[in-house]
């Protein structure tokens, strides 16, 4: 069980970092289909900050902020997006993960089409990777007995 | 829309239900079964589908994301894999169907993540099937052994440890896969197994494919519970929660045997694993070993779930014996014993778990006069015994007869006298339950109500149990019945053409 303990200077830092973490945790994420980097990078670097945040200010902060219900729903959220984009692109009349379908619901070119359907899928990734980090964070520092409700 | 999308539709109904069962069952907890049906039941006709369109237009090829095959990621079903998804998605949703009474009672407050992970294992195991790239087969290899280890996991006490030898064998079990795929993706460039099989055979001199070859033989046979390799196989069976075993048991081990005999004479040509290395050979002097080690370790256990699970140890020695036997007869026996094996392991681990679920216990000398408390689970179980013997009507007399004319055929006549010999210690060990269970006379001392004799009442497990353990029971008799057409229609051309007859 992670506790609180008051130090200035890891609290100030955490406050100070955890925005540019974030922020370039989406800029990974975000160029990841044409550079180096991608939804599973992002979704680390992302995973990073909230774990940092409960070393910093302890368990019980870090779970008001991302309750573990909420951990859960994000993961198959994520899972979802990666697996529906297949699925939408199956609906469309192709075959599964054929983004080049997804030119019939969007107005631009099938290389764009393709480009856009990686970044989907890597979003998805990108949420699924971090809810998975912090959900195994929160279980490893609870030595996995269930949260008090 | 072609008949081709059931092939990727028999995957991704349970891969994204699993999600959704996980995401719904937080807010409402009875929506998981319904959902875990729906998905497996999508399945079981998408496999439908898959083996009609196999049997009217021959081989499918499904490019996922229409990228073509030695870039892409092929999904290809033949008439070998055709028949092993159609097995896979009915036992998953039989099973499925029977696990909701049992689960409220094990595990009553992780029933959600365990429909999730539940689903997620027969996605995985059906994805490993039907997928025509090495990496792919990995890819699913992990998703299934890694909610295989789950279900083991949360089991009665002593599970997570049975789990976690499990996990450590398991493990170095997809290393060596993985490393062999490695290896030969070095050598090859190429990851499609169709391309392999045609670039492989100039290289087969290479000492990197030798031990690529190595690699995969041992993996999967760790993956497998090959006799000297079986460690984790008991006692995972063991402590599993009574649905996770008989989800388990039929199918995990038969799709890495499906694995193993889609790499010896699919990917390599028979001829190399044959003549070659002859590591066929090798591998019928293992499993001749390892049926009768499983068969005489079953002898010796009272825990009804734990004497199943060395027979499965004897059983995979049946199957890794068609294998290696490498005839037409021997394959077509090895092939059919994975579907039989898997419908009478179903219907016993089935029937173990109801035992448990009325009695609440599991030990073979507790037995007596429960044909009296639960006729009909006790009929399924005879029949599955008769089975797992090896009498006439049933399946399981069938593929011993075509193990046994592979035998013939390849003049090992020790591998005769291996299966007559087993068949006698199956008689041991089943019949010891048939016999404490229905000819011993009842002693007052045995029931459970405190009772004497005539209190003996009829108890059956709830129908949504009953029923799924008597459909596999019937089963057992129609793959039987009809074996015949099972073999001509589609085991027979699952088997290559330049096999020796």
């Amino acid at each position: 069980m992670i506790i609180t303990y008051e130090d200035i200077i890891i609290k100030t830092l955490t406050r100070v970092l955890a925005p540019f973490l974030q922020l370039y945790a989406l800029y990974v994420l975000a160029h990841g289909h044409y550079s180096p980097g991608g939804g599973f990078q992002g979704g680390v670097i992302l995973g990073a900050s909230i774990i940092l945040m409960v070393i910093a200010f302890g368990l019980d902060t870090a779970r008001k902020r991302l309750t573990e219900k909420a951990d859960i729903v994000l993961l198959c959220i994520g899972l979802l997006i990666y697996s529906g984009v297949g699925a939408l692109c199956l609906a469309l009349g192709g075959n599964f993960l054929d983004y080049s379908q997804l030119t019939k619901i969007l107005p631009v070119t099938v290389a764009k089409a393709r480009s856009l359907g990686i970044l989907f899928v890597e979003t998805g990734v990108a949420l699924g990777v971090m809810a998975v980090m912090v959900s195994l964070f929160y279980d490893i520092s609870t030595g996995g007995l269930p949260p008090e409700r | 829309m072609t008949y081709e999308h059931f092939a990727i539709l028999a995957i991704i109904a349970p891969l994204m239900t699993s999600f959704l069962v996980l995401l719904l069952g937080w807010f409402r907890k009875g929506l998981c079964y319904p959902l875990t049906l729906a998905a497996l039941f999508v399945s079981l006709i998408s496999s439908i589908g898959i083996l009609d369109t196999v049997m009217a237009k021959g081989t499918i090829h499904y490019h996922v994301g229409a990228w073509a095959p030695p870039w892409g990621i092929e999904i290809v079903v033949d008439y070998l894999n055709g028949f092993m998804v159609v097995m896979l998605t009915f036992i998953a949703f039989v099973v499925a169907i029977y696990s909701k009474k049992s689960l409220e009672q094990e595990i009553p407050d992780k029933i959600v993540p365990y429909y999730s992970v539940f689903l997620l294992f027969v996605a995985g195991l059906i994805g490993i099937t039907v997928t025509g790239d090495l990496f792919n087969v990995f890819v699913f290899l992990e998703i299934a052994s890694l909610s295989g280890y789950a279900l083991i996991a949360v089991g009665e006490d002593g599970a997570p440890l049975a789990a976690f030898r499990y996990v450590i064998m398991g493990t170095i079990g997809a290393c060596f896969y993985y490393l062999g795929v490695g290896y030969l993706y070095s050598v090859t460039g190429s990851l499609n197994m169709a391309d392999l099989s045609q670039i492989l055979p100039n290289l087969y001199h290479n000492k990197t494919v030798l031990v690529a070859f190595a690699l995969f033989t041992v993996g999967i046979a760790l993956k497998m519970g090959v006799f000297p390799l079986h460690a984790w196989l008991p006692d995972g069976y063991t402590r599993a929660p009574s649905t996770s075993s008989a989800i388990i048991a039929p199918m995990a081990t038969k799709v890495m045997a499906y694995l193993l005999v889609r790499i010896f004479f699919t990917l390599f040509k028979p001829y190399f694993a044959i003549d070659f290395i002859p590591v066929t050979q090798f591998l019928t002097w293992i499993a001749a070993a390892g049926i009768i080690a499983g068969s005489i370790l079953a002898i010796a256990q009272t825990d009804l779930k734990r004497m199943l699970a060395y027979s499965s140890v004897a059983n995979i020695g049946y199957i890794l014996l068609g294998i290696g036997l490498a005839n037409q007869m021997g394959l077509i026996g090895g092939l059919l014993h994975i579907v039989n094996h898997a419908f009478m392991k179903g219907t016993l681990f089935l029937v173990t778990g109801g035992i448990v679920y009325k009695m609440g216990m599991r030990d073979i000398t507790q037995f007596r006069g429960l044909p009296k408390k639960m006729p009909f689970t006790m009929a399924a179980f005879t029949i599955a015994a008769l089975s797992m013997v090896g009498v006439p009507p049933t399946c399981g007399f069938f593929s011993k007869i075509y193990l046994i004319m592979g035998a013939i055929d390849a003049k090992q006549w020790f591998f005769i006298a291996v299966i007559l010999m087993s068949s006698l210690l199956n008689v041991v060990y089943f019949f010891r339950v048939v016999q404490m269970a229905f000819f011993k006379p009842y002693e007052p001392a045995y029931a459970h109500d405190g009772g004497d004799y005539e209190k003996i009442k009829m108890d059956e497990m709830p129908l949504s149990m009953l029923i799924p353990t008597l459909i596999l029971a019937a089963g057992i008799i129609l793959l039987g019945v009809f074996n015949g057409d099972i073999v001509s229609n589609a085991i027979q051309h699952a088997v290559p053409v330049d096999f020796l007859r």
